[in-house]
């Protein structure tokens, strides 16, 4: 990329002032993290910088179906400086019930202005889940089911992302005995490929860099077996913890407060799900406050919201399924031993040892002769 | 390789008996070792994870076993022919020294059991040191037994195969003295990577070279000192004007580790601690008397023909050498500040290196026994021995 830089720059530069406010520099600096999120090299930052800042904006349509605003709310609680600007910016959010300009009316009429217009080329992203009971009546936007609102923006959209664990896999709202059908954006659009981002609310750097790459090189990410992108759901939490020495050493909090608590020990026994849920939350940690700000950093065991199965479905305090390591049957033990000085023992061996070497050597030396004549040999005595 | 020739002689004598006994005291230690575990017979713990069985047994065993590699820099790399004589009891040195410590470092692996995988290219990590120093320490116990074919072959008359093997032999020579180059430097630099938790003393970016020179120095000492007993307790004939000639080079090494040490310790200015009164500066101080000791020793031409004077060196010599090693890896190392770490190595601890170096003396009496090692061997004057 480096025949693009100079192009990109004087680019830029006209480009400050879009931004908001934001400097040029940390415009760049959060691409060059956005293109290290997915494993780019730091010069595909310059790509991504112009497609982000390109006039032609991508158009998306933002769907809620069953939902807390959870998502909504993290990815523009965000605290990197130049966040909300830059998505707001970068893309054109044509239809997002939170944060619409318009209303009512108004706003349906936009969103299916947009959809005619940019058909083949606007992403949808939908956050939670979407209820199929009783025909789709316990969620409705503009007096039809949401179902029907998302089949329809499916059609024409050039990419689909659930984002959240409720539009991932059903989340909260498909919790037993999951009164309104509650079930995944997947389900509802069987024929489609569709991006999950599970989490609740997921981190939204991986909503981002999702979305950023989608922009800068027209593509999707990696995606795993349950079509989360391999970047950011490939590892256990507890593969990345900090926390893990203090689990393989069999040192456990057991109750909130105690002793291993106060000191940062292993969560494990008070049922951190660390172990079973899939996640970047130790390594990209939340809030942009540096180390220790995810939950089991702050001493809470990580309940698993971003896994099927696990989060609001088993109990916050049961133990996790090891997936991949199993602790030991013996643990070591919880206070080291510091070593053991010098023992009268030890020192009488150390003190014999040297004097025999030093009175051999002395033997041996008093036997050589002082001349360069040969040793005079005349004992039957080996030495060694 | 004529004038080399196997001593004979009875090998149940009763220092071998002393020896053997040592040797099987060590061996039940051990097992207690491979069913108890680490902590049941050593005193190694989290702060001082490495104990004499790695600084002694492997560290300064690999340096004694420098002998090989010394003579053979000397025989065939300044081309100095006249030491041909020392080179196979030198190899022989090397031979025992490192294969033991090969083998010692088993002892102290935690996870022993893993040990293979060193050999599995897909669990490689090339940026490690200790890797390299595992990888070359097994390589030069290969080469070295390579190196010492001969002498099997001698004594079992196949001489049709020693000579083909002779035809290859350079190879190996060569690999001989780049791999022990390589090691020992890198011995040095695992304490480097220990960083301020060495004293200033000891610590320094030029641990690889002082380290790779002391070895040398270790083994052209370790070669009149095994000349010397030999002539003493197996009755053998002293070549004392080649003695003289190796302590010169000693000298020399000596002298060149010495401006090295000190230089490098008025260069970072660390000098000062040697006056602190602790035991870091004492055991700094004698280990530096052992190092000017030989030179002093050694200092004319006259006193190089003086068989007393050049054992006295050789030992002070290994002592400095050995302390040397110790100091940077026990004495001048602080896990951390402030920390209740202490560590002494324990009874067992120490009867399995004693018995380490009574295995060493057996196989070398074996071996010069039974094998042309010595040149220009006499039979001794009574059977007994
Ligand atoms: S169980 Fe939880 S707290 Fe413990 S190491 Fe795993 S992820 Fe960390
Ligand atoms: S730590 Fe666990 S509960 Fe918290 S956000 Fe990550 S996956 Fe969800």
């Amino acid at each position: 990329m480096a025949t693009i830089k100079p192009q990109a720059d004087t680019h830029l530069d006209e480009f400050v002032g879009s931004l908001g406010g934001v400097s040029r520099r940390s415009f760049l600096k959060f691409c060059a993290g956005v293109a290290a999120t997915i494993g780019l090299p730091a010069g595909m930052a310059w790509r991504i910088a112009e497609a982000a800042s390109s006039p032609h904006r991508l158009p998306v349509i933002w769907l809620s179906a069953q939902e807390c605003t959870g998502c909504t709310e993290s990815l523009l609680r965000s605290t990197h400086p130049t966040l909300e600007q830059l998505i707001l910016d970068a893309i054109s959010l044509d239809y997002h019930e939170t944060l619409s300009a318009g209303a009512g009316h108004q706003a349906e009429a936009y969103k299916q202005h947009s959809l005619q217009e940019n058909k083949g080329k606007y992403v949808l992203v939908v956050d939670g889940s979407i209820p199929l009971k009783d025909g789709g009546i316990y969620c409705k936007v503009a007096n039809r089911p949401i179902v029907d609102h998302v089949r329809e923006a499916a059609e024409g959209a050039a990419a689909i992302i659930a984002i959240g664990s409720c539009a991932s896999w059903g989340g909260i709202p498909s919790s037993s005995p999951n009164p309104t059908g509650a079930t995944r954006v997947s389900e509802v659009l069987k024929d489609r490929a569709v991006v999950n981002i599970p989490g609740c609310p997921p981190n939204p750097y991986n909503f981002l860099t999702t979305v950023l790459q989608f922009l800068a090189f027209n593509s999707l990410p990696e995606l795993d077996s349950k079509n989360r992108p391999k970047f950011a759901y490939d590892r256990l939490i507890h593969e990345n913890c900090e926390r893990r020495p203090h689990f393989d050493a069999g040192r456990f909090a057991v109750t909130f407060g105690d002793e291993g608590h106060r000191q940062g020990w292993c969560l494990y026994k008070l049922g951190c799900k660390g172990p079973e849920t899939y996640a970047n939350c130790p390594s990209i940690l939340f809030g942009d406050v540096g180390s220790g700000a995810w939950p089991v950093g702050c001493g809470h065991p990580c309940f698993g919201c971003s896994e099927e199965g696990i989060g609001f479905t088993k109990s916050i305090h049961q133990l996790a399924q090891l997936r991949n390591v199993t602790p030991p049957a013996a643990y070591p033990n919880i206070s080291e031993p510091v070593g053991q000085g010098i023992t009268p023992g030890s020192a009488a061996l150390v003190a014999g040892i040297t004097g025999v070497v030093l009175g051999a050597g002395a033997v041996a030396t008093s036997r050589l002769g002082s001349s360069s004549d040969n040793a005079s040999a005349d004992s039957n005595d080996e030495h060694d | 390789m004529s004038g080399h020739a196997p001593i004979a002689g009875r090998l149940l004598t009763k220092p071998f008996i002393v020896l053997a006994l040592l040797f099987m005291l060590a061996v039940a230690i051990l097992l207690a070792r491979f069913i108890f575990g680490l902590g049941a017979v050593t005193n190694i713990n989290d702060g001082y994870p490495w104990g004499i069985w790695i600084v002694i047994d492997v560290m300064i065993g690999t340096a004694i076993g420098c002998a090989g590699y010394a003579v053979a820099l000397l025989v065939y790399l300044f081309n100095r022919g006249e030491y041909h004589p020392l080179i196979r009891s030198a190899l022989m040195a090397g031979l025992f020294g490192y294969t033991l410590a090969g083998i010692a470092v088993i002892f102290d692996l935690g996870r022993y059991w893993q040990f293979y995988t060193l050999l599995l290219p897909w669990y490689v990590q090339l940026n490690s040191v200790m890797l390299e120093v595992a990888w070359c320490v097994m390589a030069y116990v290969v080469v070295l037994w390579i190196e010492f074919t001969p002498t099997f072959l001698e004594r079992l008359g196949w001489h049709n195969i020693r000579e083909k093997l002779s035809k290859v032999l350079f190879f190996f020579i060569a690999l001989g003295i780049l791999l022990p180059t390589m090691h020992q430097s890198s011995l040095g630099t695992m304490a480097v990577v220990a960083g301020h938790q060495i004293s200033p003393l000891w610590q320094t970016q030029m641990l690889p070279a002082l380290f790779l020179i002391s070895a040398l120095l270790m083994g052209y000492a370790i070669v009149p000192f095994e000349a010397i007993l030999a002539a003493l307790g197996l009755h053998q004939p002293l070549e004392t004007p080649l003695l003289a000639k190796i302590s010169a080079v000693a000298l020399a090494v000596a002298l060149f580790f010495l401006a090295l040490r000190f230089g490098d310790l008025i260069w970072r200015d660390a000098l000062g601690l040697a006056l602190a009164g602790d035991i870091q500066a004492l055991m700094f101080w004698v280990e530096s008397a052992l190092f000017i000791v030989p030179v002093l020793l050694l200092a004319t031409r006259t006193m190089r023909t003086n068989p007393r004077l050049i054992f006295l060196a050789a030992i002070s010599l290994l002592l400095a050498g050995s302390l040397y090693r110790i100091n940077t890896y026990i004495i001048g190392y602080q896990p951390t500040a402030g920390a209740t770490w202490s560590y002494f190595p324990s009874v067992t601890e120490i009867m399995v290196t004693v018995g380490i170096f009574a295995l060493e003396v057996m196989l070398y009496l074996l071996f010069v026994k039974y094998l042309p090692v010595l040149h220009g061997a006499a039979a001794p004057p009574r059977a007994r021995t």
